[in-house]
């Protein structure tokens, strides 16, 4: 037992749910008037947190990962990784989300101080080699996720969104729960480590109906088919900066997950996951993208294409090899830089009553009136729809590489034809910011802080992305190889 | 005498039960969230049973867990429910269709 160790290594955390108490506090003493203070500490703590996950990822003294609590956590490279995903993801959100509320005076210190627990959440499942750690971090995520959802009482759609979110979040948990419960029964242990073991002389009827379950359950999470049903009403009704919370951080940790129960828990059995991975990929591509067609909402329109994107991802785990689950992280790093940037896009369309504008119809002549925010949002979807000289394009060239090197060409041929199907919608939205007749409906934006940001992702996803391939492809490749330390 | 295979088969009716209990249901969403608490239950009696027949704490430790979350989601589900009310004056489950596509 080495306590020193075990709280250096769930630092980020501490410092997350420390901060997090102390900012309660501060809420409960200060009210409303205290939400700018609690927003600027609650971004000063995930700094913090971030720093602290950097030095994990890239010190050396931490190089092959270390376990804590008894077995119960394990920070090494690939948490650290996506940790530092999260937290970013998480900034961006906490600075772009005063404005928004601003305008119904709805803003809160509650919102920042939700964002950070489940921040710490996230931190959590990431963490996660035990089946009861992985659940306290789940379920510490939607928590917070189902307030966050509903957080703008007055309106309707906001408190429907809440709903929706909670009902099938809820039962997604209790999905997952049953087939931990199934694979605790008949493995007897709830390490992923000990899962391991067991399953290394064959799996049982109740194992294999855990699997199935645990799987199920975590579809849900990462909102892939056929579990995908809530993600466009979630994602149109939550308020944009909370849409912008869901498409990034929780889906980063949730893929993550997946990946760290795929392939360490159920990594001795790869033949039986695998199936069901490739078909989640392929109706996640093929249904995200027939989904996003006719959307006129471009809040749902995003939600398609995350679900489209997922799938894509999901590809990397179904490779099975490091090489995959390495592109897959270098896919979700384009992912977030995409998603983020596109979604602040929105959170900046509004009319000239400060409205917010959602119909892609009224985006029509935006390259005449802002075009900035135009070619900002025409660099996203060009970069969502894979086009060559955009970074978009690497994270699926990784990964149809890796699984062509899989031996996966069929599943890899589909992929690339139903991202020609997906172009379309992206390619819709451009056209009708360029071509179209000026409607001029929105209005100048007059926040400094958004256009930062998306300018930070435009350049990040530019051709000049491709100069950070030289840190990042290490980066991938070490924290792929820290999942399969154990195979 | 009871075996592990009967706790199995009572959790695992009660999980169906509420697994349908959130599908089926057309009227109420207070139902829902009974239905949400039967799956959790379902776990629980699996996680104890199995504890007791692994002869192993780790199963009764998780279960004070699950109680523990199923309480707070229900609080929080709850209260979701409540902001809804107040809004649209209604909690049948065939009017939260404000969004649909």
């Amino acid at each position: 037992m080495n306590y020193a160790l075990w709280f250096q290594l769930a630092s980020p955390e501490i410092v997350l749910s420390a901060s997090g108490l102390v900012l309660l506090l501060i809420a409960a003493w200060g009210g409303v008037q205290s939400s700018r203070l609690v927003s600027v500490l609650t971004v000063v703590a995930l700094f913090g947190a971030l720093a602290l996950s950097f030095n994990f990822l890239l010190g050396d003294s931490f190089a092959n990962g270390a376990d804590a609590f008894y077995g119960q956590y394990r920070m090494d490279r690939f948490a650290s990784l996506s940790k530092v995903l999260i937290f970013l993801s998480a900034i961006g959100c906490v600075i772009v989300a005063p404005k928004f509320f601003a305008r119904d005076n709805m803003m809160r210190p509650e919102f920042p101080i939700l964002i950070l627990f489940a921040s710490v959440g996230m931190g959590l499942m990431v963490s996660a080699v035990d089946l009861l750690t992985l659940y306290i971090g789940l379920e510490l995520n939607s928590l917070a996720a189902y307030v966050l959802a509903s957080f703008l009482r007055s309106d309707d759609r906001s408190a429907e969104a809440g709903l929706k979110y909670f009902v099938l979040g809820a039962l997604a948990s209790g999905i997952l729960l049953f087939g931990m419960s199934l694979l605790y029964g008949f493995t007897g242990t709830t390490s992923f480590i000990g899962i391991q073991t067991a399953f290394a002389d064959g799996v049982s009827t109740g194992a294999l109906f855990g699997i199935v379950f645990v799987l199920s359950g975590l579809a849900f999470k990462i909102s892939a088919v056929p579990f995908h049903m809530w993600t466009p009403d979630v994602y149109e009704g939550a308020p944009t900066p909370v849409t912008t919370f869901f498409a990034t951080a929780p889906k980063v940790a949730a893929l993550a997950l997946t990946m760290r129960v795929a392939i360490e828990a159920f990594g001795g059995q790869q033949a039986i996951w695998q199936q069901i991975v490739i078909f989640v990929a392929l109706a996640s591509i093929i249904l995200g993208a027939a989904g996003a067609i006719g959307q006129v909402n471009i809040k749902r329109l995003l939600a398609y294409s995350s679900i489209n994107n997922v799938g894509f991802m999901l590809i990397g785990l179904a490779c099975g090899t490091p090489e995959g689950a390495s592109a897959m992280l270098t896919y979700l790093v384009i992912y977030v830089a995409m998603t983020l940037g596109s979604f602040i896009c929105v959170l900046d369309l509004n009319d000239r009553e400060g409205h917010p504008v959602e119909d892609i119809g009224k985006l029509a002549g935006l390259s005449r009136t802002r075009p900035g925010l135009a070619a900002a949002l025409a660099i996203f979807m060009f970069s969502l729809a894979g086009i060559p000289p955009l970074f978009g394009f690497w994270g699926k060239f990784v990964v149809f590489d890796a699984a062509v090197a899989a031996g996966l060409i069929p599943l890899a041929a589909i992929g690339i034809a139903a991202s020609v199907i997906g172009a379309f919608y992206y390619l819709k939205v451009i056209k009708v910011m360029y071509f179209d007749e000026p409607a001029d409906v929105i209005a100048p934006s007059g926040s400094k802080a958004r256009m930062v940001l998306v300018a930070m992702a435009a350049l990040f996803l530019s051709p000049l992305g491709y100069f950070t391939t030289l840190a990042l492809s290490p980066v991938t490749a070490d924290a792929a190889r820290a999942l399969f330390w154990a195979a | 005498m009871i075996g592990i295979e009967h706790y199995l088969v009572v959790s695992s009716i009660l999980f169906v039960m509420g697994v349908l209990g959130i599908f089926l249901n057309r009227k109420n969403v207070i139902i829902i969230l009974m239905a949400i608490e039967l799956i959790l239950l379902a776990v629980n009696i699996n996680l104890v049973a199995f504890s007791v027949f692994l002869g192993d704490m780790v199963g009764q430790v998780f279960a004070m867990f699950v109680l523990t979350v199923a309480a707070g989601e229900a609080a929080i589900g709850l209260a979701i429910l409540v902001i809804y009310f107040r809004g649209r004056g209604t909690i049948a489950v065939d009017d939260i269709n404000q969004m649909k596509g």
